[in-house]
């Protein structure tokens, strides 16, 4: 697991209940950079979520590694988002799909989040994500 | 008398537990919970009375199919109608769609179809095709600033635009508010224009006397009256009902098929293609039973008190704002807090146990009249309380602390 992750997710490890982990998840969301603008084209909203969701995928051919930002217009999917993005962002294809996302989230005790039927996308990114890495390994 | 823990105790599911909470269940618009009379029920059709309907001289079979229509004279009881007039669908949804392809034959192109601006999905894309289909135009009712239908407005738009079909629902899924129906239906009658009504969140709430109402079709859920899902139905006058083009073909809904040709049973058979929803209608049977062993007025006194305090419990949080009709409200409240994402306070009122929806409620056009992405909707039925409305209210405040 990279060191980003690690960071990141530690406060949400560490917080003392339900509602802590959601204020440690909207701190993380508070914290991604700006999405530009540009990068939120049609291609990158993310269908099928009661929250709009985008997420950018580009491949860095140079230093063999993924190139993700992402954006949300709600707190608490935006802070999911920044967690994903810390997992992947920066990984060669061969690392990103050495990761379980779902281990993760487990770890966390975010999985419900990555449910299909919560509707947030989060699980949509996962595995467009997972899809870029497979094809270019 | 309406007594308050008695009904709570009939709902099973009300004592549960959510995310280590006790369930504050505030989703009734989505669905109803259901009594145990109707739970015992489903199961007893199906460990004891299986059989088909309308089939088979066996007694099981026999049975079944007494049960089954016995049902429909129950709710044409329940709406004041005769049991011939109500056909049985999978939900309002259905039940506007066979409405619509059955008026189909007799749509010219430039004839208008009006729907209101707050009409749920359901009751706005079947006209859509429809109009495409038969080159009819889609017209929208006039809606006042605050999304309240003015009867009186929309009854002079009817008189003067003269469309064939207006579908307007009873009471809106999203905010709530209850559609003065009177003066829009003699305007249909004055016109000739064909009424539909949607009754899905209405149905339960208000008891409509359709008699009274006068409406040519009503369409309503067996799920949000307190019966199982994939059931629901529809009242049309008999006349109009019987003319309809059939929706679906099929088993059950002929009178003499031979390879070419086959002829049709009278109305509601032949709308009922196929082997219903035989032990959702026979449950459904102890829904309305339940609803109709409770005193209407007192019902509705309970609902309007409950949803009295939580409006002005919730209007009180700096904030918040309310787009729901504070007055002439089935019990659905949509708000939101500040300009914070709907999804964001939902999740985290899910978190202090308390079911809620959040979205556009399959009402897109409210949301782009607003501009917002969606609500938050806290939805009242008969078996909430004043401390449902409390654990609520508390769990907004302490939600509204996380997103400050």
């Amino acid at each position: 697991m990279n060191s980003a992750f690690e960071a990141v997710s530690k406060n949400i490890e560490t917080a003392a209940g339900w509602q802590q982990k959601y204020r440690q998840i909207m701190l993380l969301g508070k914290q991604l950079p700006v999405m530009p603008e540009v990068l939120k084209v049609d291609d990158a909203l993310v269908k099928g979520c009661e929250s709009k969701v985008w997420l950018y995928i580009d491949f860095d051919h140079t230093e063999n590694s993924l190139v993700l930002a992402g954006d949300s217009d709600t707190r608490i999917v935006k802070g999911l988002l920044a967690l994903i993005l810390a997992l992947y962002n920066g990984l060669t294809p061969e690392q990103a799909t050495q990761i379980n996302a779902y281990d993760e989230f487990e770890r966390l005790g975010l999985i419900s989040h990555l449910s299909p039927s919560r509707g947030n996308g989060i699980k949509a990114m996962v595995d467009k994500i997972q899809t870029m890495a497979e094809q270019k390994q | 008398m309406f007594d308050i823990t008695k009904i709570r105790a009939d709902f099973p599911i009300l004592n549960e537990t959510v995310n280590e909470q006790p369930l504050v269940y505030l989703d009734s618009a989505a669905t109803s919970q259901k009594p145990q009379a109707v739970i015992n029920a489903l199961s007893r059709f199906y460990s004891h009375e299986n059989a088909n309907v309308h089939r088979g001289r066996h007694t099981l079979s026999e049975n079944a199919t007494r049960q089954y229509e016995h049902t429909r004279t129950l709710l044409a009881d329940y709406f004041s109608v005769k049991n011939n007039e109500i056909v049985w669908t999978k939900g309002a949804t259905e039940s506007i769609n066979l409405i619509a392809n059955g008026l189909a034959s007799r749509l010219n192109p430039g004839d208008k179809i009006a729907l209101s601006a707050i009409e749920h999905h359901a009751n706005i894309v079947p006209w859509q095709q429809l109009a495409q289909r038969t080159g009819a135009e889609v017209i929208i009712l006039p809606i006042e600033n605050d999304l309240t239908i003015n009867s009186v407005h929309c009854s002079e738009f009817i008189k003067q635009q003269k469309p064939k079909i207006v579908a307007i629902t009873h009471a809106s899924n999203t905010l709530g508010n209850i559609t003065d129906l009177a003066p829009i239906i003699s305007a249909c009658k004055a016109i000739n224009a064909i009424s539909v009504i949607d009754g899905a969140q209405a149905a339960m709430h208000l008891r409509p006397n359709l008699q009274e109402i006068s409406c040519d079709f009503y369409v309503f859920s067996a799920h949000k009256m307190l019966g199982p899902t994939g059931l629901g139905g529809l009242y049309g006058r008999f006349e109009l009902l019987n003319s309809l083009d059939v929706y679906q073909t099929g088993g059950e809904m002929i009178e003499t098929v031979n390879l070419t040709h086959s002829t049709f049973r009278d109305a509601p058979g032949k709308f009922e293609a196929g082997t219903p929803n035989i032990a959702g209608v026979i449950a459904f049977t102890e829904a309305i039973n339940y609803l109709t062993s409770l005193d209407f007025q007192q019902m509705r006194q309970h609902e309007h008190t409950v949803f009295d305090y939580a409006i002005k419990q919730l209007s009180a949080i700096d904030g918040i704002n309310i787009y729901s009709n504070q007055i002439h409200n089935i019990g659905n409240i949509s708000f939101n807090y500040r300009d914070e994402h709907p999804f964001d306070l939902a999740t985290l009122l899910d978190g202090f146990g308390v079911a809620v929806r959040s979205g556009h409620h399959c009402t897109q056009p409210i949301m782009s009249h607003l501009g917002i992405p969606g609500t938050v909707r806290a939805s009242f039925a008969l078996y909430n309380t004043k401390a449902d409305v409390d654990a609520f209210i508390s769990a907004v405040k302490s939600s509204i602390e996380l997103l400050d």
